[in-house]
């Protein structure tokens, strides 16, 4: 590849991901969706910028997916596996274990030899690690019964493919042809199966033994030197030489990678490494999900367009069936259980791993392969899509929401004065507080067993997205005298600040704001009252600081509620004058503006509000004056 | 031995020359508890209950505080909202406080000339004094005479030292009983009982 070329397909990588992901986020999909749509896009199918090379890339993307798996080891410090052990070792154990039985004996019945059906069943019981986390991240339900029983089952699979590629050499049944061989061969190459088994076991212990006698240490010493960049450079150096040896040994360089990051998970460095890997990570995610995109091959799917269509739909419902069964066996509700057979029902990039070590160590012949890939690809691509669809469509019609035993939306004397959208730490300690004053709430949430519990004391609350109308009108906002818009995220929070404006023009908005730049967005969109998450209690704190500096308390409060005061004063002056050209330097200037009060205030402590306590003036005069 | 409270206020002591002297006295004294209400009420919040303790396990009760604008500083009428409540210190049943002594210590920017019918203030020390001097014969208790510095701007800091001292035995005397109701009952202002060398009073 040359250089032109290489800029060429960079520029052709990056203008389709930002075009697209913008187009994507507008349509309100995931940026998953957008970047797998910029690959077909660009991909040999439709523009054709990207051609066979399309799999090159996806070889360097994958690492992207490497990368991922270190953090999300980096994450699984040794307490959370132990509280998640049920959901991981039940959940995921009898998804894998189902979906393999179930796939491999359909597998068998349609003719294939037991290994090779073993090898397809055991490849597409797995999901999308990277699809299911990056979608579910982004929808903000993580920490729902869903989130976490999915994430569970996510990461039973990524161990669970660690056993099997030690165990698939032993599956070979085909003869190993010689276009096959790797140009470089590996270390391993050439040893018989339990050889190449014994292998695996060997570097996986070697990676545990390192990770904790020498990468470690190393660690230390790296960050004694204090150079960023090379602590980088050893986070990079860490990952790629994982991978390296994974490769030798004939396994997938993200389970490498997975273990370190878990070894790695209680040492002091955890948070460095993973603010050094995240924008390698998010960049190269971001790639291979749109050669997951470029890969797609079209032209075989236009060859066998029925084979191929059933075998996405069948194996994909057949996958969801089997979470929602699971699902219910271990508890989960409704709609909670939607969501993670919607999530989990796709095949993942481990299917692609384990296929292409399939085809090269004589498991499964080459047509086979091809279309499985095509078959993982587009489940993958149909994901986002059709999470986004459970939310639109199905997720407000069913569920918890059902439930709800409210006898007329529009009875007056039910309506209470004020509605709080969303319930997490910051919406529910204003409402316990208006509750402890008997002024009467109600409350919007979308976390269902939250919502549950709510209901069981009594509470009026509704379930589902706080943005919409109906929910909205429903909840009763053409009654109430206030909302108070207490959700997680800015976008939504917008999103419903323009949906009240519209439709409930006389309801008075409390809006949470997470930052300034937030609070400057809501207060363009003509929000009065905003109320920065951060700002009291960090002056709380300041306030304390100061107590113990030796100041007293009063004036410590005093000074306090003076800096808020400026602040809330500036942070308006800024606001209106945001869109403009002049912003940057208005903002400088306004930085040098309070680093002038800060030093003023300290040279002379308020002097002008305390004029009254104070009696320097009076001794001047009385200098001057004799009194009679 | 009389347990005697300190109620201190106020609002700026960093920058105070005469009641931060004064304060820094009392606490030398043995027997003396001190509550300093800015410091305990930055946001006004009295603890009536805790006020309402700490004065029943005192027998004497002064209120030391700059006499702004003929009166306390702003905390301090606070204080007497809630803490004196009906029923508890005052009225047919309010007899908590019943038989306790009550005191002011203040320090006026004006000199003592100044508080006289002929003077710029027009009216005497005990006469600007008779709001607190009432609340206190509301509540069944004593008023004894204020100790007061006066023309606190044209003081200078040896001045301030030896009222300071002089404050420092009020208290002392107090906390052992030494000033008899004869004595107090002749004098309009405490520091008479205590006398400090003329050349010092400027």
């Amino acid at each position: 590849m040359d250089q032109h070329s290489f800029l060429f397909q960079a520029m052709v990588y990056l203008g389709s991901a930002v075009i697209m992901e913008h187009v994507a986020k507008k349509l309100g999909l995931g940026s998953v969706l957008g970047y797998l749509l910029a690959g077909i896009l660009i991909g040999p199918a439709l523009l054709g910028f990207i051609g066979e090379e399309g799999e090159d890339v996806m070889h360097f993307a994958e690492f992207g997916v490497v990368m991922m798996l270190f953090l999300i080891g980096l994450e699984l410090e040794p307490a959370l596996l132990w509280k998640l052990r049920k959901p991981i070792v039940g959940l995921g154990g009898l998804q894998v274990l189902a979906t393999t039985i179930l796939i491999t004996a359909i597998a068998m019945v349609v003719g294939l030899p037991w290994q090779q059906a073993l090898a397809v069943g055991a490849g597409l019981s797995l999901s999308s690690t990277a699809i299911v986390m990056q979608s579910l991240h982004e929808k903000g339900i993580m920490q729902t019964a869903a989130g976490q029983s999915s994430f569970a089952v996510l990461l039973f699979q990524d161990i669970a493919v660690i056993p099997m590629l030690a165990l698939f050499p032993l599956l070979a049944n085909l003869p190993v042809q010689e276009d096959i061989v790797p140009t470089n061969p590996t270390m391993v190459y050439g040893l018989p199966g339990w050889g190449k088994t014994l292998a695996v076991f060997l570097a996986v212990g070697a990676i545990i033994l390192a990770g904790k006698y020498i990468i470690q240490p190393l660690l230390h010493i790296v960050a004694k030197t204090r150079l960023r960049e090379l602590f980088t450079a050893t986070a990079l150096l860490l990952i790629v030489g994982t991978a390296v040896l994974m490769t030798q040994v004939g396994l997938s360089p993200a389970l490498g990678t997975f273990l370190a990051g878990v070894i790695l998970a209680n040492s002091e460095f955890r948070h460095e490494l993973e603010s050094d890997i995240e924008p390698f990570k998010g960049l190269l995610l971001g790639l291979f999900f749109i050669s997951v995109g470029t890969s797609i091959d079209f032209r075989l799917i236009a060859e066998n367009p029925g084979l191929i269509a059933g075998l996405v739909f069948g194996l994909m419902t057949l996958k969801a069936i089997l979470l929602w069964v699971l699902g219910n066996i271990f508890g989960l509700k409704t709609d909670q259980n939607i969501v993670f057979a919607t999530a989990l029902c796709q095949m993942g990039e481990f299917g692609f791993v384990l296929f292409a070590f399939a085809l090269g160590g004589g498991i499964l012949p080459k047509d086979v392969v091809d279309i499985l890939i095509a078959v993982i690809a587009l489940s993958m691509a149909i994901t986002p899509m059709a999470l986004t669809i459970n939310e639109r469509f199905i997720q407000p019609r069913i569920g918890t929401r059902e439930k709800i035993d409210e006898p007329n939306a529009d009875e007056i004397n039910e309506t209470n004065p004020v509605i709080i959208a969303g319930f997490g730490h910051f919406g529910n300690t204003i409402g316990r507080f208006l509750r402890a004053h008997n002024v009467g709430t109600t409350i919007l949430d979308h976390d269902s067993d939250r919502v549950d519990l709510l209901r069981k004391l009594g509470i009026k609350v509704y379930y589902g997205d706080a943005t919409r109308y109906d929910l909205l009108h429903s909840a009763g906002a053409a009654k109430a005298k206030i909302l108070i818009i207490s959700i997680d995220d800015p976008e939504k929070r917008l999103k419903m600040i323009e949906t009240v404006k519209k439709h409930f023009p006389n309801l008075r908005m409390l809006v949470r704001a997470s930052n300034r730049f937030d609070a400057y967005d809501q207060m363009n969109a003509g929000m009065l009252h905003v109320y920065r998450e951060t700002v009291d209690t960090a002056l709380r704190v300041g306030v304390d600081a100061l107590k113990f500096m030796g100041f007293r308390a009063y004036n410590a409060k005093r000074a306090a509620r003076m800096f808020l005061k400026n602040d809330e004063f500036n942070l308006k002056k800024l606001a209106s004058i945001r869109d403009r050209k002049d912003y940057i330097n208005t903002a400088r200037e306004l930085i040098e503006e309070l680093e002038q009060t800060l030093q003023e205030d300290l040279r002379n402590a308020g002097v002008l509000d305390e004029a009254g306590w104070d009696e320097m003036g009076l001794i001047e005069e009385a200098k001057g004056v004799n009194e009679k | 031995m009389a347990r005697v409270l300190v109620q201190f206020a106020h609002p700026l002591l960093e920058k105070s020359r005469v009641q931060k002297q004064m304060i820094k006295q009392a606490q030398m004294v043995k027997g003396v508890t001190i509550n300093d209400l800015y410091e305990r009420y930055p946001d006004f919040d009295i603890d009536v209950r805790r006020e309402q303790r700490l004065l029943l396990a005192h027998d004497i009760i002064i209120f030391q505080h700059p006499f702004y604008w003929y009166s306390t500083p702003a905390i301090v009428k606070q204080w007497l909202d809630l803490v004196l409540e009906h029923g508890w210190a005052y009225g047919i049943t309010g007899d908590k406080l019943k038989g306790k002594l009550f005191m002011q210590a203040i320090s006026c920017g004006g000199s003592d000339p100044a508080y006289h019918p002929e003077g710029k203030n027009r009216f005497t020390i005990r006469q600007m004094l008779s709001p607190m001097d009432q609340t206190a014969n509301l509540c069944q208790m004593e008023y004894l005479p204020p100790f007061v510095v006066y023309g606190t701007h044209k003081l200078q800091d040896a001045d301030i030292e030896q009222y300071a001292l002089e404050y420092g035995q009020v208290l002392s005397a107090l906390n052992a009983d030494r000033i008899q109701p004869e004595e107090w009952k002749s004098v309009q202002l405490m520091n008479e009982l205590f006398p400090v060398p003329e050349s010092l009073q400027s």
